[in-house]
């Protein structure tokens, strides 16, 4: 089957290419980019005024499955990240049970490969259980498939343990991730510590207890050599040692949420809202415009979603109860559009970066460029299309959104998954 | 009568509530000094006091103030982990609402249950306190305390001391003392302050002994070491020697200087029996207030429209 994107303005600045073009894609792949082409026989969109990108990557999704299949399956994930524009998506370990055997991982393969409607690149735990106490079996997972290694949800508590970690996978060239959280400083912490914390009486979170930990594994990664990645930076400082670690020439790359770019304390009120509750927690508006200024000069590699979908029952308890995170993955690219495209601080080739090699490079996954031969991950965004985030927007299970009732402006109309329509004129193709 | 439906927060409340509040708790001190204590105010109003922390001192306070304003007042009482496993808060609130109250006191271990409640029930919400962030009640009836014995409130400079990061008394009182126009000085080790004290308006020094001579007011808090993480001081004798009031700490207030405490005392710890026990310690006028404040909210909050004067 051919397919022909007629007039489509296609960027990717991993091959210098922004301009209006045709292309046409078979059988999977890129086969022609050029002007005015067409097809013997196929289908042809129309895509003018539609901006086509190589296919967004989320290096940070919570699929629930298995044991909280109530919350989130790889089925309604999946769909959640084609409703947002992604082609694939990272899926953390810290499912029930933990990914931490290969054969965890090899079902999630198998679950994707049946149910999903993107692709999935599976994490696998680097402790057993992630108790933080012993090695996983990484090389039986990194055989079964697994992309990187993380106890994401908390910090590995050992510098000793981390270590060991980062020396092992060295055998597999496979990334760490890193959970960066010192509990014995968040302790019971539920939101940033400082103005808000007072403010709600509510148990402080401090940035120290993540810049302690992204310090100590930027020097791990150095000493080991080891590939790091940093998720959900969320503080100014740590940005800082992640770009004076790259200075240093140590293999450490970073990422940082929507949540955390677009939402500060400040937004927590008297109204003690558990959907802005987050693990590291909402920083300060300082925090929040150094990430930003972390994506602009290159320091912070990606943005990622930490697609967090929680039950409606659990996030309806008192806020010291209620469990952590955000759903992300609809949200993101509208995010991104409205914030940091509208404003033109950004442009369409930063979004590429950002979020489609950026994650691709610092987590090892096979390189998507607009080029012929290609592999057609792709994603067509509408810019001037409207998103109402509203509880009947979601494909997620889950409607736990820090964005809820915001109106943003961009999303993705079509994304292509190896040539096929996982989403078309903005609904999940079934 | 007040500016608010609910009284969660000092910050709910303006100056004009707040003098409103302690003028009415005046005249109701007036009815507890009478055999026959009992007004018919709020007679046929339901008043739930729902404590799911343990409490007694608080709890039957506000059981004596509703009952002496007529209105039937009902205990509800669990541990907030029961509710953890159990019944969550929100069934909790709908099935309160489903009986039809008019007025609810919450006593909670987590900030916000009473913001929560509130917003889910059409009655009244009175926070009885949450967690580490308020107790309102508690700061009026230490403004009534206060400006009954030094005869105002406004340019009084009082010293909180003790474990303010985990006081939602002091979190109440140091904003009613703002609004009063007095001046909160937070008082204690630097591990049990609040990270950002300036967001609530408070000076804090480390050293008692430094500014015990220009304190009106000594307000000793309760040692909480069962909330902290970890002893956030060597030891109970190294705290009482630092930050006990004691009979020498008593002498160098001014002489106009008193002493107070929210009980329940830890004598010998935050503060010394012989000064638990001295006539500038106000510890029981702290607790008789507590009737008087309390009705004078629930009045103000319930009756205040239809029944005229208040005694």
């Amino acid at each position: 089957m051919a397919l022909l994107l007629r007039h489509v303005r296609a960027v990717d600045p991993s091959v210098g290419l922004d301009q209006e073009c045709d292309i046409v894609i078979r059988d999977g792949r890129i086969v022609e980019i050029g002007q005015d082409l067409s097809i013997p026989k196929g289908e042809t969109v129309e895509c003018a005024e539609k901006v086509l990108l190589p296919g967004l990557v989320d290096a940070h999704t919570h699929l629930r499955q298995p044991g909280r299949e109530d919350e989130e399956t790889v089925a309604s994930g999946t769909r959640a990240a084609a409703h947002g524009g992604f082609t694939a998506v990272c899926a953390m370990p810290n499912t029930e049970p933990v990914a931490d055997q290969g054969a965890a991982v090899r079902a999630l393969l198998e679950l994707a490969a049946s149910e999903g409607a993107v692709r999935v690149h599976p994490l696998g735990a680097i402790t057993a259980g992630q108790r933080g106490e012993s090695l996983a079996e990484i090389g039986d997972m990194v055989a079964s498939g697994a992309i990187a290694f993380s106890d994401d949800g908390h910090g590995v508590p050992e510098a000793g343990l981390m270590r060991l970690a980062m020396d092992y996978v060295k055998r597999f060239d496979v990334p760490i991730v890193s959970h960066c959280e010192d509990a014995t400083l968040s302790g019971r912490g539920v939101v940033n510590e400082g103005v808000v914390s007072t403010r709600l009486g509510l148990p402080g979170w401090p940035a120290a207890a993540e810049e302690i930990q992204i310090a100590r594994d930027i020097r791990l990664a150095e000493l080991t050599g080891c590939r790091l990645h940093v998720a959900h930076v969320s503080t100014g400082r740590g940005v800082d040692l992640v770009r004076q670690g790259k200075a240093r020439g140590v293999r450490v790359t970073c990422e940082v949420t929507p949540h955390h770019l677009f939402l500060t304390e400040d937004d927590l009120t008297e109204s003690y809202d558990t959907h802005l509750k987050m693990d590291p927690p909402l920083r300060t508006a300082e925090d929040a415009a150094a990430l930003v200024e972390g994506l602009l000069d290159g320091t912070v590699d990606c943005i990622a979603t930490d697609h967090a979908p929680h039950a409606p029952h659990e996030k309806a308890l008192e806020f010291e109860l209620a469990p952590f995170g955000t759903t992300g993955l609809e949200t993101a690219l509208p995010l991104v559009c409205t914030h940091l495209l509208a404003s033109g601080r950004a442009d369409w080739a930063d979004v590429a970066r950002w979020m489609c090699h950026g994650p691709r490079e610092a987590l090892g996954l096979p390189a998507v460029r607009m080029e012929v031969g290609c592999v057609a991950d792709l994603t067509i965004v509408d810019p001037e299309a409207k998103v109402d985030v509203a509880p009947d927007y979601f494909c997620s299970k889950s409607r736990n959104s820090a964005f809820l009732g915001t109106r943003l402006l961009g999303r993705a109309t079509e994304v292509l998954v190896g040539g096929y329509f996982a989403l078309r004129n903005g609904k999940v193709v079934e | 009568m007040l500016s608010s439906r609910h009284v969660l927060s000092i910050a709910d409340l303006s100056a004009d509530d707040i003098a409103r509040v302690l003028e009415t708790a005046e005249s109701f001190a007036e009815v507890n000094e009478r055999r026959i204590k009992k007004l018919p105010t709020l007679r046929g109003l339901t008043v739930i006091n729902l404590f799911l922390e343990p409490s007694t001192r608080t709890r039957t306070s506000f059981e004596i103030a509703a009952k002496r304003l007529s209105a039937d007042a009902i205990n509800f009482s669990a541990s907030a982990s029961a509710t953890v496993k159990g019944e969550s808060l929100r069934d909790t609130a709908a099935t309160l609402g489903a009986m039809a109250c008019d007025l609810v006191v919450i006593r909670h271990r987590f900030a916000g249950a009473p913001r929560m409640l509130a917003d889910m029930m059409d009655c009244s919400v009175v926070n009885g306190g949450d967690g580490m962030h308020e107790h309102p009640t508690q700061a009026l009836l230490d403004l009534y305390t206060i400006r009954q014995r030094l005869g105002k409130l406004e340019g009084l400079r009082v010293g909180i001391v003790g474990d303010i990061l985990h006081s939602r008394v002091a979190g109440s009182l140091v904003r009613a003392l703002r609004i009063v126009g007095a001046t909160p000085v937070l008082i204690g080790p630097a591990t049990l302050m609040p990270s950002r004290p300036d967001v609530l308006g408070a000076d804090v020094v480390l050293d008692l002994d430094e500014v015990l001579p220009s304190l009106d007011v000594a307000y000793m808090l309760r040692v909480q070491s069962e909330r902290a993480s970890g002893m956030p001081f060597p030891s109970v004798r190294e705290y009482a020697a630092l930050w006990g009031m004691n009979a020498a700490r008593l002498g160098a207030l001014p002489s106009h200087g008193i002493v107070m405490h929210p009980g329940p005392m830890n004598r010998g710890v935050e503060i010394s029996a012989d000064v638990a026990d001295d006539t500038r310690s106000l510890v029981l006028q702290q607790v008789e207030a507590g009737v008087a404040v309390r009705m004078a909210v629930m009045y103000l909050l319930l009756g205040g429209a239809d029944s005229g004067a208040a005694a």
